[in-house]
Formats: C-alpha cells, structure tokens, sequence
C-alpha cells in the first residue's frame, strides 16, 4: 500500500541530493544539516527512539554552530513558457489525488491520501518541466536547495516543537496550566467561566502552539465541569468556539512555526515575527468574538 | 507547578533570541527532569516524537517545483498577470484569495493552497505587484500581509470540514466524557466564526487599499 513511506522516500531524496549539491558547492553545514534530515527520512523507523534523540540533538548542534549560511541570490529568466499552468499542478494534483485517492482505500492509504497525492503532484509536475521547460530535474533540486537554505534550520522547527508537546504532555504541563485556570475563575459568573475558559485556550495554545494541545486540557478544567455541566451550555458550541479561540491564538505565537515563523523565512522577511505582526489585529478582535458568542450562547 | 520551568525556558530563550532549536531542546530537557524523568527517557520520548512528526517536514518536496519555476521567471508572469487586470488592488486581490482559502478548506482540501505552494510564488508576488501599482513602498509588509491572509483563511474554514482533525479530536474528547455529538453539529458551529474572520480581515484589507490612496492623493498634492 502506498503511504508515508512513499512520501518519506520522495522527501527523503529531495533532501539527500540537496546534502550532496551543498557538499559539491562546499557548504559543508547546510549539507550536513540536510543529510541528517535525509538520515531521519530514510532509516527514522529503523534507528530506534534514542537514535533519533541523539539525531535531533545532531541537528541542533549544527544549526547552533553558525555554519549553516543563506541560499545564495539567483537572476531569475525572462518568463517563457506556461508557469502559471505549471504552477497549478502541484495544487491540481492535490486537489484531484485527495478525490481520486480515496475511491482505492486498497493501493493508497486512506489517512494519508493529501500527502500521498501533493508527492505525486511533484513528481510529476518535474516532469512537466523537464518536457515542456527543458529544465531537468537536478536543476529543480539545485532551486530548490537555494530556497531550502533560504529557510535555514527554522525548517525543522516545526518538528521539533511538535517533539516538545510530546514532552510536556508526559510531564503533566496540561493538568498544572488547567488547575491555574480553573482556580482563577469567580464563581456563579458565566461571563468569568467563559471569559477564562476562551482566554485560556488561546493563551495555553500560545504556550504549545497548538490548540489541538490545549483543548483536552481547557476542556477538563473549564469547558465540560462549569460551562455544560454547571451552566447547561450546549456541548457543540462549548466545543467548537472554544477550539476557535485557540485558533486565535496559534496565530499569535512563534511556537506555530510551521503557520508564522517558516513562511517569513519562505517570504524572506527581515523581521522573523513579521507574519504573526500582520496576524495579531484579526486575531484579537476575532478571540473577542469568539469569547461574546459562547458567552450569548449559554447564558 | 515545577513543570512549568520549560514554559519559562521557551519564554525566556524567544525573548533574549537565542536559537530557538537549542530553547526548544533545552525547554524539554527541563520539563522531564523537573517532572523526575530520567534524561535518557527524555531523549527517547522527543526522538520517538520527533520520528512519528516528520509528515510536517515532508512539504519542503515541493520546493524543487517552486525554485524550479522562479528560476524560469514565474514571479515575474503572476507580476504581470496583475498588470494586466484593472481594478486589481492588493487588498481585493487578498479578500479574494481569503475566501478562495475559507472556501476550499471547508471542503476539506486543505492542501490545495499554501505557503510554500502558493503563496511564496504566486500570491505574495501578486500582492506586490498590486500594492506597488498603488503607491505602496512597504513590499516587506505587503508579503507578511500575504502569508498571514492564507493561515487565517486555512484556520477559519477548515473546522467548518466535518472529517479534519480538529472536528474528531473534539469528538474523541467529548466522547471521553459520556457526551455523544455528531461532527456535523460541531463543524455547523464553526461558520459564526469564519463569517467574523472574513469580515474583520476584510476590513483590514479595505483600509490597506483606502490608506494607499490616501497617501497617493496626499503625494500627488505635495508635488
């Protein structure tokens, strides 16, 4: 069946070659820094946890040794040819293979149907370059290395906050941050209930970076014992709004940094908080509304 | 309360920016041994962590196609694309793409647009171009302006899609709880909220476009 295995075969060699072109042009931290990831990607299942601890602990040694240096500026050609179809292929192919997939739960793995479908997409819209711009593959992953360099270490950085999640729900930081909160709270005030219950899980989300994190916990110290069952709020919106909140707050914190802080390297930002900058006055007024429509909905 | 020294690391090493890798191995190491995890432990649960994530890595592969593109001047053609239609300002041309992300989303395809996919070569390019035919200096804004409409648009569509993985994990969570919901009833709840999104952002697009031409008027009378 085809699955993650496949998509960490086609990652995993996008960042192996990048290892050896880094190598080839003497750029020896990025190249090292690749061929970790390249490491990760192809053997991660086969080297065991504290194998990929100390692979983690690898990456971070090089990324704090200051040899890892920035893609180097390319003059891009006059335009010719039809970018902007080719441009369209890769969101086609995910559009189409996350439809199509799904009708063969037997050859594609139905859980990974979008990834198995954007790696096909790639492939396949390096193809299309080759045939129709020329351009051959090993081309691609020279751009395509520059733009990786671009990034930096910042593009394991998601991963390894992810990682820190794992960590910090091992270690019992979401029952410890909910009894603060639910210690906080007046009683008899549906208003405070509420008000605590919406800031705290776009304040815990901001804290992990990630509201998924932060539900479980909010909604055992506040949302499910005051809001439904003391206060008789409707489940649903208790649920739904409060995820919401959280959302508000993923786009406050550079602890999201697959959502904030890797597109303003992407972007090539010279201020790395310069997205969550552009973010923060829709995401305020926006938490407000969330907290104001499950306050109107219980009460 | 001793577990929360790792919360405080984070804090403290974003703030004096130190690497944010190294704070975020640092904060972990803290966290299992404040916790009285053995640090060997604490290494094994991170890398067994950091294995099971790698699906969050795995979208660099489309960078090949992108810098592939650029190279051959595709920035250049979205540019000119903008050019061409009249009326195009940065901010319609970002309320557009706003609800084009909101939209899709809720039909669960999520992966359709991005940062990498489209926003780094065709939509901020756009953006620029739009908001440069306007007057506009400040590009470096613009850009950041970009990226931040395509994750509110992904946030605030996406819950309205009743098989993502928000929606189940509320569902997981409620169900622990004895309390039985449909996904349906859940994502209808997300629609409030992803009308409030669109109309404030919109709002902030609209007075994007409005300050431009002010300060174009403003120019054109001080010469």
């Amino acid at each position: 069946m085809i699955g993650l295995g496949f998509v960490y075969l086609v990652a995993g060699s996008f960042f192996a070659a990048c290892a050896i072109l880094g190598a080839a042009d003497r750029r020896w931290g990025n190249a090292l820094f690749h061929a970790l990831l390249a490491v990760s990607f192809f053997f991660g299942d086969r080297i065991g946890d504290v194998g990929n601890g100390v692979l983690v602990l690898a990456l971070v040694a090089v990324a704090t040794s200051g040899r890892m240096r920035r893609g180097e500026p390319v003059e891009p050609t006059s335009p010719q040819g039809p970018l902007l179809a080719l441009a369209l292929v890769i969101p086609a192919a995910a559009l189409g293979g996350t439809l199509l997939f799904k009708q063969v739960p037997a050859l594609v793995d139905p859980g990974q149907v979008t990834l198995v479908a954007l790696a096909v997409g790639v492939l396949l819209a390096l193809a299309l370059c080759w045939l129709i711009l020329r351009r051959t593959p090993v081309e691609g992953v020279r751009a395509g290395r520059r733009l990786l360099d671009e990034i930096g270490w910042a593009a394991v950085m998601p991963q390894l906050l992810a990682s820190l999640g794992a960590v910090f729900a091992l270690a019992g930081v979401g029952e410890v941050v909910g009894g603060l909160v639910g210690g906080a709270i007046p009683d008899g005030s549906v208003l405070g209930a509420t008000i605590a219950y919406g800031l705290g899980m776009a304040l815990f989300t901001v804290v992990m970076g990630n509201a998924f994190a932060a539900f479980p916990v909010m909604a055992a110290a506040v949302g499910i014992p005051l809001l439904v069952r003391h206060y008789g709020g409707d489940p649903a919106p208790v649920a739904a709004i409060g995820m919401l909140a959280g959302f508000c707050g993923t786009l406050l914190t550079p602890m999201a940094a697959n959502f904030n802080i890797v597109p303003a390297a992407l972007l090539e930002l010279k201020d790395r908080y310069g997205v969550i900058r552009a973010q923060a006055a829709t995401a305020l007024p926006l938490l407000l509304f969330n907290i104001l429509l499950l306050w109107w909905v219980i009460r | 309360m001793l577990v929360l020294s790792g919360v405080a690391v984070i804090a403290l090493g974003f703030l004096l920016r130190f690497n944010p890798l190294l704070v975020i191995v640092v904060a972990a190491l803290v966290t299992g041994l404040a916790a009285g995890l053995d640090p060997l432990a604490v290494l094994a649960r991170f890398g067994h962590a950091f294995n099971e994530t790698r699906y969050v890595t795995a979208i660099y592969m489309v960078l090949p196609v992108i810098g592939l593109l650029e190279r051959s001047g595709l920035q250049a053609r979205a540019r000119s694309l903008v050019a061409g239609l009249k009326g195009l300002t940065v901010g319609r041309l970002l309320a557009g793409y706003l609800l084009f992300r909101q939209l899709s989303a809720a039909l669960g395809l999520n992966a359709v647009a991005g940062h990498a996919q489209t926003v780094r070569p065709l939509v901020a390019p756009m953006a620029e171009a739009a908001a440069e035919g306007q007057g506009a200096t400040d590009t470096e804004r613009v850009r950041a302006l970009a990226a931040a409409t395509d994750n509110i648009g992904l946030f605030f569509g996406e819950d309205i899609f009743i098989a993502i993985g928000s929606i189940l994990l509320m569902k997981g969570v409620l169900d622990g709880y004895g309390i039985h919901i449909e996904p349906f009833h859940l994502s209808v709840w997300a629609i409030p909220t992803a009308i409030a999104a669109f109309l404030i952002h919109g709002v902030r697009l609209w007075l994007l476009d409005r300050g431009l031409a002010r300060a174009r008027v403003r120019a054109g009378a001080s010469r």
